[in-house]
């Protein structure tokens, strides 16, 4: 009878441990070293990163990926990147009226004419759209949809380290090799990638073999997006590589975005600061979540301590 | 009620007013003020009023997040994410009645699995315990319902899973769920009602809790040893302030637990795609229910055959439905006349494992059914060359072992002329997949109940303690140290 205590409450534990068990055939995401300062209960954003990281947006991901739920005052909301406590209300804050301005968009209401002008942006507008609508940003982008990024670092597991893994986990370039094959008359050229060379994969590396992954005309292979590389691998399907493939190529080289505040713009940077900036935007009120949390728990702390004293004192004369 | 005396003396010249006219007053110091019970209760007892704290906050987020709700398919999604980011301190109700409802399971099965150790459910309290089911059956159709409002993909995915499962009813199933649906599928009109119903059940949630209050007022709170109260000088304390500030204690730790959540963590039990806005041509990889309804999904998923003229997927349905509808008949399965599992040793080892039942059906219901259970134990995939041979016929050839394996199969592929259209696939290994385990699961879930029968039947219990107080001193004199075992 004892085993049997012993078994439940081990199958039990195996029960709450399989329920933290993730399924899926693309590698795990990781945090940037040092991990992010927003993570534990009282870490918060970075506000230089998520400042660069709204750089980085705008300059490399807005071209094709839309945040529509964010407007532009958000940014200088109290714990925005652009927050300043002079202005409390974010519509009056200079920086955001000129971070707003540098965008042109299309009056979401009409002119007195009835037509729908192109004019600067102002704060309380939402960010720019880069495409009209879906259909529209699939013929751009070879019939895939950009998602949009609002609340992307929400939508994926890993949230910031997987944004950060996808950006920075592209084979490095010197790893492609283009194929020329004749096929039915046809000159056919196809992009290989040599997996065996492939070092950032660690443990999942093939190291036997012939080790080349084609990658389909338009799709560019990743190690962290879901999917299935078995079909388009050279070699023992058994151990095909993590990952599958999405339509967006390596975005980030160094120096593709100049800082304004002079940081240095590796790819490792990059990556970390737009993936805060996304982090930020999916929960723009972390800081305040954190502040109520910290009063809350002290509050019901020292409730329960109060109402632990009052039970024992209420109940010291009866047995139970 | 519980046929004591009413303690209450109207005090002033309006409440003997009153109290002619409408004792409202008397009844809630009945019940709630002087109402005794039994002074043995431990922290296992404290859950229903947790319960009732869970649905008063429910309710009260529920009612606010409605007025800035948008019940439509194009802004849904958008508004729920416009009450985080725009509503003062709308983000705050939102995790407090997301994570709310997972607090409010999590308090009402350990409520549930304490009603069945202690056997709560058996004579006089036959009707309370069920009127707790129906509480139970409503609150799953309303977690169900609420988690489409938010119009995510697991959200549309999850509710087209579940209204299909009507489809599955023989002859009306179709006609069923188009009825359901308000239409071929799901659209505007599915969420639109699914709000209206979503806004109604809490109170019908809160109608039946009143009136398994009052079923439970009349026979009186059962207790850890399962005797009856005999002498209420003795047996029993006023409900306040002994109680009030037992639960009050309870509740508040119950709230710390639940402001972790929404404070720290308020989409760790929640699924990453249900921010992304659903999408009908895009189905989630897999496709997983909240956690409390996955020991049911588990079960849904677990049979995988026909039996006679009945389908896989019916059975399916029907066993699921079962084992919710096996716990309104429990008071008349269990034929034990002793109610607490303390004084049943054997039916104890079955209920611990009828726990452990539920947890791994749980574990069973968020994995793939076709995964290995332990992955480390599954042997090496074959790999398996397909073709079309000379006569234009499907053939294949199968590889066993590691590199060499493969490096036949690659020599075999490349020796077939282009026409066959040869490709290598790997084949996993059979080995003890979820579906098998969540098979074995279910007949142990149902196994328990016939279990609960067949042991009441010649089960030898452990001698009964004479009453409540004589069972309260023997407990005390284990304490400070005489040699009497405890339980």
């Amino acid at each position: 009878m004892k085993y049997f205590r012993i078994l439940a409450a081990g199958l039990a534990g195996l029960a709450f441990a399989g329920l933290a068990h993730a399924a899926g055939g693309s590698k795990h995401a990781h945090a940037p070293e040092g991990g992010w300062p927003f993570e534990g209960p009282t870490g918060q954003y970075d506000q230089a990163s998520v400042q660069r990281g709204y750089q980085v947006y705008k300059q490399v991901c807005a071209s094709c990926h839309g945040m529509k739920l964010l407007s532009y005052r958000n940014l200088g909301e109290k714990g925005g990147p652009f927050y300043d406590p002079a202005y409390p209300n974010p519509n009056d804050n200079p920086f955001v009226k000129a971070l707003a301005a540098e965008n042109e968009i299309v009056s979401p209401v009409p002119n007195d004419a009835g037509e729908f002008d192109l004019r600067p942006a102002m704060p309380a507008d939402r960010f720019r759209s880069p495409f009209p609508n879906d259909a529209a940003a699939r013929a751009a982008n070879g019939g895939a949809l950009p998602p949009d990024l609002s609340v992307i670092t929400k939508a994926r597991h890993g949230g910031a380290s997987y944004v950060y893994s996808l950006l920075t986990g592209y084979p490095d370039f010197d790893l492609y090799e283009d194929r020329i094959t004749q096929e039915n008359g046809e000159t056919v050229y196809t992009t290989v990638i040599d997996m065996a060379k492939f070092e950032k994969l660690g443990a999942d590396m093939p190291h036997h073999g012939p080790a080349y992954l084609i990658q389909p005309a338009g799709q560019y292979y990743n190690p962290y997006m879901a999917g299935d590389t078995k079909p388009n691998y050279l070699g023992d399907p058994r151990h095909a590589p993590p990952g599958g493939f999405l339509a967006m190529g390596p975005q980030l080289t160094d120096g593709r975005v100049e800082y304004t505040d002079g940081t240095e713009a590796t790819i490792d940077q990059m990556a970390q600061d737009v993936a805060q900036f996304l982090a930020w935007a999916g929960d723009p009120k972390m800081q305040a979540r954190k502040e109520v949390g910290l009063a809350t728990m002290v509050y019901l702390g020292i409730l329960t301590i109060l109402l632990w004293f009052s039970y024992k004192q209420i109940w010291r004369k009866v047995e139970h | 009620m519980s046929g004591h005396e009413s303690t209450y003396t109207p005090n002033s010249a309006f409440e003997r007013w009153l109290d002619k006219r409408l004792p409202i007053i008397r009844f809630a110091n009945d019940t709630a003020i002087s109402f005794p019970t039994p002074k043995n209760l431990n922290y296992w007892y404290v859950f229903g009023g947790i319960l009732a704290v869970c649905l008063a906050v429910q309710i009260i987020t529920g009612v606010i997040l409605a007025m800035h709700y948008e019940a439509s398919v194009d802004g849904a999604f958008a508004s729920v994410e416009r009450i985080m980011r725009d509503v003062p301190f709308g983000w705050l109700l939102r995790y407090i009645h997301s994570n709310g409802a997972s607090m409010f399971f999590l308090a009402v099965y350990i409520h549930m699995f304490r009603g069945l150790y202690y056997g709560s459910y058996k004579a006089p309290r036959e009707v309370l315990w069920i009127l707790g089911c129906i509480i139970y059956l409503l609150m799953m159709a309303t977690a169900f319902l609420g988690y489409m409002l938010p119009w995510g993909q697991m959200s549309y995915h999850g509710a087209n899973v579940i209204t299909g499962l009507f489809g599955a009813i023989p002859l009306v199933g179709e006609s069923l769920q188009t009825w359901i649906l308000g239409g071929p599928s799901i659209g505007n009109q599915t969420l639109q009602r699914f709000f209206s119903l979503h806004y109604l059940l809490p109170f019908m949630i809160a109608a039946v809790v009143i009136l398994h209050i009052w079923a439970l007022h009349v026979p009186g709170n059962n207790n850890p040893t399962g005797v009856e109260v005999q002498d209420l000088e003795k047996d029993t304390v006023p409900f306040h302030p002994y109680y009030t500030v037992k639960d009050g204690f309870a509740i508040a730790v119950f709230l710390i637990m639940f402001a972790v959540f929404v404070f720290y963590a308020p989409d760790v039990l929640g699924h990453a795609d249900n921010y992304v806005e659903a999408n009908p041509l895009v189905t989630p990889s897999h496709i997983v229910p909240e956690w409390y309804m996955l020991p049911f999904y588990a079960i849904l998923r677990a049979i995988t055959f026909d039996i006679g003229p009945i389908d896989a997927k019916l059975l399916g349905v029907i066993f699921m439905f079962a084992a919710i509808a096996i716990l309104f008949v429990v008071p008349w399965l269990d034929t034990s006349k002793v109610k607490s599992m303390r004084y049943r040793p054997v039916a104890r080892q079955f209920f611990l494992g009828f726990v452990a039942v539920c947890l791994l059906l749980g574990w069973c219901g968020a994995a793939n059914p076709d995964d290995a259970v332990i992955p480390a134990l599954r042997g090496e995939a074959s790999l398996v060359v397909n073709y079309t041979d000379t006569a234009g016929a499907v053939a294949s050839a199968t590889y066993k072992g590691g590199d060499e394996a493969y490096a036949a199969a690659e020599a075999f592929r490349a020796s077939l002329p282009a026409s066959a259209g040869a490709s290598i696939d790997a084949v996993a290994a059979p080995t003890f997949l979820f579906r098998h385990l969540s098979l074995i699961l279910t007949i142990m879930y149902f196994g328990y109940f016939v279990m609960l029968f067949v042991i009441g039947l010649s089960e030898k219990t452990k001698p009964l303690p004479e009453s409540i107080h004589k069972s309260v001193l023997k407990a005390h004199k284990a304490n400070t140290g005489t040699a009497v075992p405890a339980e």
